[in-house]
């Protein structure tokens, strides 16, 4: 039976009148043995689609559930306003695709170019009906494989010796039709509107239902509790017709420009910030909404009030203590029309059983799920949470909750289970040494994963023995850097670098003025006071143990390394000048690896070869190998001229005496020219 | 004029006994009534006394700065009081008005000299003037440059002369120099000028700072003759002119025959470096020369010594020729410097980043930021330097993603696939423009190219993933990654044996063409060898095997395949034995033929690419690789330009003799491949005349052997030696050294940075370092703290370093001074 339908399963086209068939006949016997996949997806939202295309790609057996008739149900509906925050740069001056999607929030990744946000919408903060459009043509043209109109209602666990990570996850949906996994993988994003419990919150209408036309609000005082972003485009939206706006929020607002981080309040909808603050009537307040209350007078008008007064009076409208009956400049004691509550979303854990022990992130927060740095639940083994709702991992400090985010993160996640599962190593490449200062460098300049997700996937570089050659994985996740080798299946025997993206330490905060005179840092030995984000490459000579991760100094995203390098931050995030960036960056790489990395002509490698006995890694790769530099004759000529290369020709020329000192000819005159300050021969410091 | 003279060695004696008597007591102005003033003056002693009005203000500048003056003033030897002139003590020296005081310096109970206050401006002008009052004679003050003349003709022979340009009396630099005079006085003539014009005639050009000459006259007996001048290039402080006349004191050259390790002379205890010229016996005569010309360029810079190999029980290097020790205790460095402008300037770059190093040893172990900002890496430094040429670059096709594809299949095309920033694949970017202009209309092949930092998706998929790579495309066949030298030559042959190999012979008659050259005849000059393989039909495995290394071996030589039914008449008449391969040598006009049974692919490979390698090659920077893999010890002859016939003669005798089997022999012409000097100049101290023989063990010691230049290249002689390098008999010349390649240079220790302003940003928040107003500033001004951090702590260091290295010696090379020389007085 089980095979059969597995069968039945593999073809797409039969999907829907499958699963209606299924559904129907195999009812009777589900206690059995329910449908087996070994991968399920909750959710076609970005993420659920994103890790839907890497299993397709690698040939997995998946299935992604969806509740509603078609995938990226949550922008059908939202943001209510329609107009995405995220970034769709169409032009950069760039041709390279890879740091294109620097600029690009809103694509997720695959082979196809057709699939470019770019191609669905030509305004700078698209539409989120282009997003809808663009995940179903994701999901229609790649082939992925979802089950629309299924709601997963239930989630348990079944223990079986045999299954991938002794346990199987037990999907029921709303028929009751269950389905049996060996990888859970959720994206089901953040769907439950945030309440906080106040006397009076009924009065409130939330921003998931609150009208969107102004007409509604023409002439009214207007009261919104929250300062995220979907409180002020609720606010930007009414502002022009309202008498006024509050908006009140336990803590002060923070504007993404000023912390780096995108979820914050973004400029786009700050207008109510510039009214508050060019005295337009409208305002911000800061106050925990725990400890007010909402009263209704008769004229169905809204009073703010203590929770304390409320609880004390007998609890009639008309009754309650008001605080401007104490004090009366109280601020908020003009009487609202509506009070609109925007407070955010939450992850619904309603579906999940007890048995997979999938907690909170704190008591609490109820926001986001518990999860490793891997995005593995804490509680059960094979349980992924992916896309918004892995956002904890990064909440408040990079982009792992926002598709341009999430969608790398979710390839590292499947990279580890390709792995765990399928004995497929982490993709790398293999380079001689020699390129080391190149691989580093194309990453850092065009490496959208990193850019994204600065301090939370990092690129890791295995040296291998004796330094002659190492490994390039990429965009691993810092946090289990420990746990390196089990989850990449690589050795890191030989010491590592860890190449990362960082803003300056203390430049980013709500409070901080990051526009301060001198912010920015040129020097190449300054690079460390870098404030704008920048590489900085971790060498370790052993991998750090987890103790060393967990413990390490706060603020950093890694464990103090043996060896820290900056390149410095640049105004074009182009870190290609040959002195200013390549060259300390060499250095760096030499010194941690005790070595000379410098590129030789052939010239100087035949004579570092007939007059001594080691070579330099550059010719010992290359020449050696008769793979030689040769350069030509312009080239040569600024070898003499800067000094790296003897003119033999020439010197043959003033060569009179056969002396030890070709140059000397008496104190007056020196027809040599005034050649190199140190032969490069010589320029290795000689301990002989 | 009055003169009082005493003996300078009591002077010494109550300078110390002053230090010692005011150690405790006081640092500070004592104020004095003038009776008392004048009851404590003794005999012979300077001192300098403030009359000031009884109720004028207790403080002002003028107090303020000579408060500061008391304690260096004391220390040579003359006390400071402040007189403070009440009524009924009315002196002569107590002026009528409050605004006419004026400070007197008096010897004993003489007045020498009155100061109106405003001349004594601060503390350097005080003790300026005051030394300069009392050291009359000691300096002269020059404004005329026959003055000077006149000063330098009488001192010829007899005294060296300190002469000093400062820009104006009073100045820090006066003080200086007027320190140093008060402790050289005696020794040297120290002469003063403050008149520009004066420095300008002696040929100084930057006359905007303080100056100081030495000018070594005492040496000079012929008065037409001029003195020889030394500048010293230091700042004008009493420290450095301290350290240079020092210096000026050291001999010139210094002869030793000991292990430099253990050297010392009183440079390494000024911090300045010691260099040693080796020399031996037989160029003796021209090494002093060469030292004693570095010892003049390096006076005041460094101490400069002969270092006699011959007598040496330490070993050196064979090919150093000059020591360079920095410091005391650390190890010296061997070079090999053949100009003495290098020897100069890596004397001053090692000064320079001495200085620096001296400031960040307690701070930050430091590199030194200016010689780490210099490109190191000559790939780089050239491309750099090379940037603003215009390349021909539209004589290759650029590709993108949107080309790519299409042009490597329709036509067949060479990709040069690179990345714009890194300097290699630039360079070698140039020398495939050379190679299109080469092929300019010539060639069917496409020269393309694409830079991976734009198009890195599709170099990605052509399994690109360093630079630069070269691959060709053909129809119907996988593209082929090119492995020779970077360069034009080797790439066009590349090109040019592109022919499918191995070709598919198919007739007796198109196997001898193929053979003599004619069928391939524009491609002979790219492959010297053609490559035949002979088989019956029926040996397919054979057939796969050589078919195999043929195409692995395309682009290097060319190949050729026969299995026809009639392949007996090819392999009888160049008796072979089936299967065989054919290698016909075009240069030498000859067929050879080797049996083949049962080879596989790889060694079938290796026997073609052996069969390449000629028995006596000219050895070339292209080619020297490929013999190196034989791993054997290189004899090569050196010679400039063609081969002596001669010469060539005996080697090729050897080789056929088979006596240089254990060897590779080889010869180098250094007309066609100049960097052979440079390998030369490695191998010899001096320069025997060229033809040289030389035998060189690279892969097992290093030693290197010469043929002895007295004796004539015969076979016999050749052998005879060569017998006796094996044996051990010979000594090398030199031993290659064996070391490993290092860092050239340290980078940023930016972890140790970022711990110190870590411990600082700490310290500065404890309490007790911390006023209270400061903590408010400190958040606000947390930025640009970083930036103080960092400097503050190294100005502090450096003056402290200094003071404890420097001030100490400075002291007690004054006292000594004074002390040693009991005769010389003081004449007023």
């Amino acid at each position: 039976m089980g095979l059969s339908v597995a069968r039945l399963w593999g073809s797409p086209g039969l999907l829907l009148t499958v699963a209606l068939y299924l559904a129907l006949t195999l009812h009777p016997v589900q206690a059995s043995t329910p449908p087996h996949r070994d991968y399920c997806v909750l959710g076609a939202g970005p993420a659920g689609l994103q890790m839907a295309y890497f299993l397709q790609r690698a040939g997995r057996d998946y299935t992604v559930f969806e509740r509603a008739p078609g995938p990226g149900s949550f922008f059908t509906r939202y943001p209510r306003h329609r107009k995405l925050i995220s970034i769709n740069k169409r032009y950069t001056g760039r041709a390279n695709s890879e740091f294109n999607l620097r600029h690009d929030w809103n694509s997720l990744l695959s082979h196809d170019p057709r699939l470019l946000f770019r191609h669905y919408s030509p305004a700078y903060f698209p539409d989120a009906s282009d997003m809808v459009r663009y995940l179903g043509d994701f999901a229609a043209r790649l082939g992925l494989h979802v089950l629309y109109n299924t709601t997963i209602a239930h989630v348990t666990l079944s223990k079986d010796r045999q299954a991938w990570n002794g346990h199987y996850f037990i999907l029921t949906d709303q028929k009751g039709q269950a389905y049996q996994c060996s990888v859970l993988l959720v994206a089901t994003g953040l769907s439950v509107p945030n309440l906080v419990d106040f006397p009076g919150s009924e009065y409130a209408e939330g921003y998931e239902s609150v009208s969107v036309d102004p007409k509604d609000f023409v002439g009214q005082n207007v009261l919104i509790l929250g300062r995220g972003n979907s409180a002020f485009e609720t606010a930007e939206n009414i502002l022009g017709v309202t008498n006024f706006i509050h908006m009140l929020s336990r803590s002060r607002v923070r504007l993404s420009w000023a912390t780096h981080y995108v979820g914050d309040l973004r400029a786009i909808n700050n207008g109510l910030l510039d009214t508050y603050q060019l005295k337009s009537l409208d305002g911000l307040l800061e106050s925990d909404l725990t400890d007010l209350a909402i009263v209704k007078d008769h004229e169905g008008k809204f009073h703010i009030t203590l929770k304390f007064y409320w609880e004390e009076g007998n609890q009639r409208a008309d009754a309650i203590t008001l605080p401007q009956d104490d004090s009366d400049n109280f601020a908020m004691r003009v009487a609202y029309d509506r009070v609109i509550r925007c407070l955010g979303w939450n992850f619904d854990f309603s579906i999940f059983n007890k048995s997979l022990k999938l907690s909170s992130v704190g008591e609490f927060s109820k926001k986001y799920p518990l999860v490793r740095g891997s995005y593995e639940s804490k509680g059960s083994r094979g349980l992924f949470v992916l896309g918004t709702a892995s956002h904890s991992v990064d909440y408040r400090k990079s982009a792992g909750g926002f598709i341009h985010g999430f969608r790398y993160t979710v390839r590292a996640v499947h990279r580890l289970l390709e792995h765990r599962h399928h004995r497929v190593a982490w993709p790398s490449t293999e380079h001689p040494i020699t390129q080391l200062t190149s691989s580093i460098l194309r990453r850092v300049n065009e490496a959208s994963g990193l850019y994204q997700m600065f301090s939370v996937l990092a690129d890791v570089v295995l040296v291998k023995e004796n330094a002659t050659a190492f490994e390039y994985l990429e965009e691993f996740p810092t946090q289990v850097l420990a746990q390196l080798e089990t989850i990449t299946g690589r050795q890191a025997r030989h010491g590592l670098f860890v190449i990362n993206m960082e803003y300056g330490r203390n430049f980013s905060g709500p409070d901080k003025d990051v526009f301060f005179y001198d912010r920015s840092v040129g020097h190449t030995e300054d690079a460390w006071q870098s404030n704008f984000l920048h590489p900085v490459i971790y060498y370790y000579r052993h991998l750090p143990t987890e103790q060393d991760v967990r413990f390490r100094p706060a603020d950093w995203p890694l464990p103090r390394p043996t060896a820290i390098h900056h390149i410095v931050e640049d105004f074009l995030t182009d870190w290609t000048a040959p002195v200013g960036h390549i060259l300390p960056l060499r250095r760096f790489l030499e010194n941690c690896l005790d070595t000379d990395l410098r590129s030789f002509y052939a010239e100087s490698c035949f004579l570092f070869a007939l007059t001594r006995q080691k070579l330099p890694p550059f010719c010992q790769q290359g020449y050696l190998r008769m793979q030689g530099l040769v350069g030509t004759e312009s080239l040569r000529q600024h070898r003499v001229e800067s000094g790296a290369l003897q003119d033999h020709a020439a010197a043959d020329r003033h060569r009179e005496d056969s002396g030890q000192w070709p140059g000397y000819h008496g104190p007056v005159g020196h027809p040599q020219a005034p050649g190199p300050l140190v032969q490069p021969l010589h320029s290795n410091k000689e301990e002989l | 004029m009055m003169s009082s003279s005493f003996n300078i060695f009591r002077v010494g004696i109550s300078f110390v006994m002053v230090c010692i008597f005011y150690k405790s007591s006081v640092d500070t102005l004592p104020e004095l009534s003038p009776q008392k003033y004048f009851s404590t003056l003794q005999s012979g002693k300077a001192s300098l006394a403030y009359f000031c009005q009884a109720d004028s203000p207790s403080t002002s500048i003028f107090l303020e700065e000579l408060n500061k003056a008391v304690k260096p003033l004391q220390d040579y030897g003359i006390s400071v009081a402040k007189v403070n002139c009440v009524k009924e003590e009315a002196s002569r020296y107590c002026g009528k008005e409050k605004d006419l005081m004026k400070a007197y310096l008096f010897r004993g109970n003489i007045l020498l000299r009155e100061f109106p206050t405003d001349t004594l401006f601060d503390v350097n002008a005080i003790i300026a003037h005051v030394l300069f009052a009392l050291l009359f004679n000691e300096v002269k003050y020059v404004t005329t440059l026959e003055r000077l003349q006149n000063i330098e003709d009488t001192l010829k022979g007899k005294a060296n002369i300190a002469f000093a340009y400062v820009r104006a009396i009073g100045t820090p630099e006066h003080r200086a120099v007027m320190e140093a005079a008060f402790v050289y006085g005696t020794t040297y003539q120290f002469v003063l000028t403050t008149e520009i014009a004066l420095l300008g005639s002696i040929g100084t050009e930057d006359i905007e700072y303080a100056h100081l000459y030495f000018f070594h006259c005492k040496p000079v007996l012929d008065l037409t003759q001029q003195c020889r001048r030394t500048l010293m290039e230091q700042p004008l402080t009493t420290l450095n002119i301290y350290r240079f006349i020092k210096s000026m004191e050291a001999p010139l050259l210094t002869e030793v025959a000991e292990d430099p390790q253990q050297v010392s002379t009183v440079h390494l205890q000024l911090g300045l470096p010691l260099v040693f010229i080796v020399s031996q016996q037989a160029t003796y005569e021209a090494d002093r020369r060469t030292a004693e010309w570095i010892g003049w360029r390096l006076l005041g810079k460094a101490g400069v010594l002969l270092l006699l190999r011959d007598s040496l029980e330490v070993d050196i290097p064979q090919q150093a020729n000059v020591v360079f020790k920095r410091e005391e205790g650390m190890p010296v460095e061997y070079l090999v410097l053949h100009d003495i402008d290098l020897v100069i300037s890596h004397v001053e770059k090692n000064m320079y980043t001495e200085e620096v190093r001296e400031d960040e040893d307690d701070d930050i172990e430091g590199p030194d930021t200016d010689t780490l900002g210099i490109q190191d890496d000559e790939v780089a430094e050239t491309v750099y330097r090379d940037r603003k040429r215009q390349l021909p670059l539209e004589l290759t096709v650029e590709l993108t993603e949107e080309t790519f594809n299409a042009t490597v299949t329709a036509s067949d095309s060479i990709v040069l696939f690179y990345a714009g920033w890194q300097a290699v694949s630039m360079a070698f970017l140039q020398s495939y423009i050379d190679l299109a202009i080469k092929l300019k209309g010539t060639s069917t092949m496409l020269l393309a190219r694409i830079n991976c930092a734009d198009w890195s998706d599709v170099c990605t998929k052509q399994n690109v993933t360093e630079f630069p790579v070269v691959k060709m495309y053909k129809e119907g066949e996988n593209p082929v990654s090119y492995a020779g030298m970077l360069g034009t030559e080797d790439l066009l042959r590349f090109i040019q044996l592109r022919i499918s190999c191995p070709v598919n012979i198919t007739s007796v008659q198109e196997a001898e063409e193929y053979l003599s050259g004619e069928l391939y005849k524009d491609l002979i000059s790219y492959s010297s060898v053609s490559v035949l393989g002979l088989f019956s039909p029926t040996m397919t495995t054979a057939k796969e095997d050589f078919t195999e290394a043929g195409k692995y071996l395309k682009g290097c030589v060319i190949t050729g395949i026969y299995s026809e039914e009639d392949v007996s008449i090819l392999s009888n008449k160049y008796t072979a034995t089936l299967p065989a391969l054919l290698l016909a040598r075009h240069k030498e006009d000859k067929v050879e033929s080797l049996p083949l049974a049962n080879t596989h692919a790889q060694d079938i490979v290796q026997i073609i690419t052996n069969s390449l390698l000629e028995t006596f090659p000219e050895i070339t920077v292209e080619n020297l690789p490929t013999y190196l893999r034989l791993q054997k010890p290189l004899l090569v002859l050196f010679s400039d330009g063609s081969i002596n016939p001669q010469y060539k003669k005996a080697m090729l005798t050897l080789i056929k003799e088979k006596h240089l089997d254990s060897l590779t022999p080889c010869w180098l012409n250094l007309k066609t491949t100049p960097v052979g000097r440079g390998v030369l100049q490695m191998y010899f101290d001096v320069l025997p005349p060229l033809p040289l023989l030389v035998v060189v063990n690279l892969h097992s010691g290093g030693q290197v052997f010469a043929f002895p230049s007295d004796q004539t290249v015969t076979e016999q002689n050749l052998l005879l030696w060569l017998k006796k390098v094996e044996a051990g008999l010979e000594s090398p010349i030199t031993i290659l050294p064996a070391q490993e390649w290092k860092p050239p240079l340290p980078a940023y220790n930016f972890l140790h940075m970022m711990d110190a302003a870590a411990s600082q940003h700490s310290s500065r928040k404890s309490p007790e370092c911390v006023k209270e107003t400061d903590v408010q500033e400190n958040d606000k001004e947390q930025h640009e703290d970083k930036s103080a951090i960092k400097k503050e702590p190294t100005e502090t260091l450096r003056i402290k370093h200094w003071n404890r290295r420097f001030l100490g010696q400075l002291i007690t090379g004054r006292v000594s001074t004074l002390i040693g020389s009991p005769n010389q007085t003081f004449t007023m």
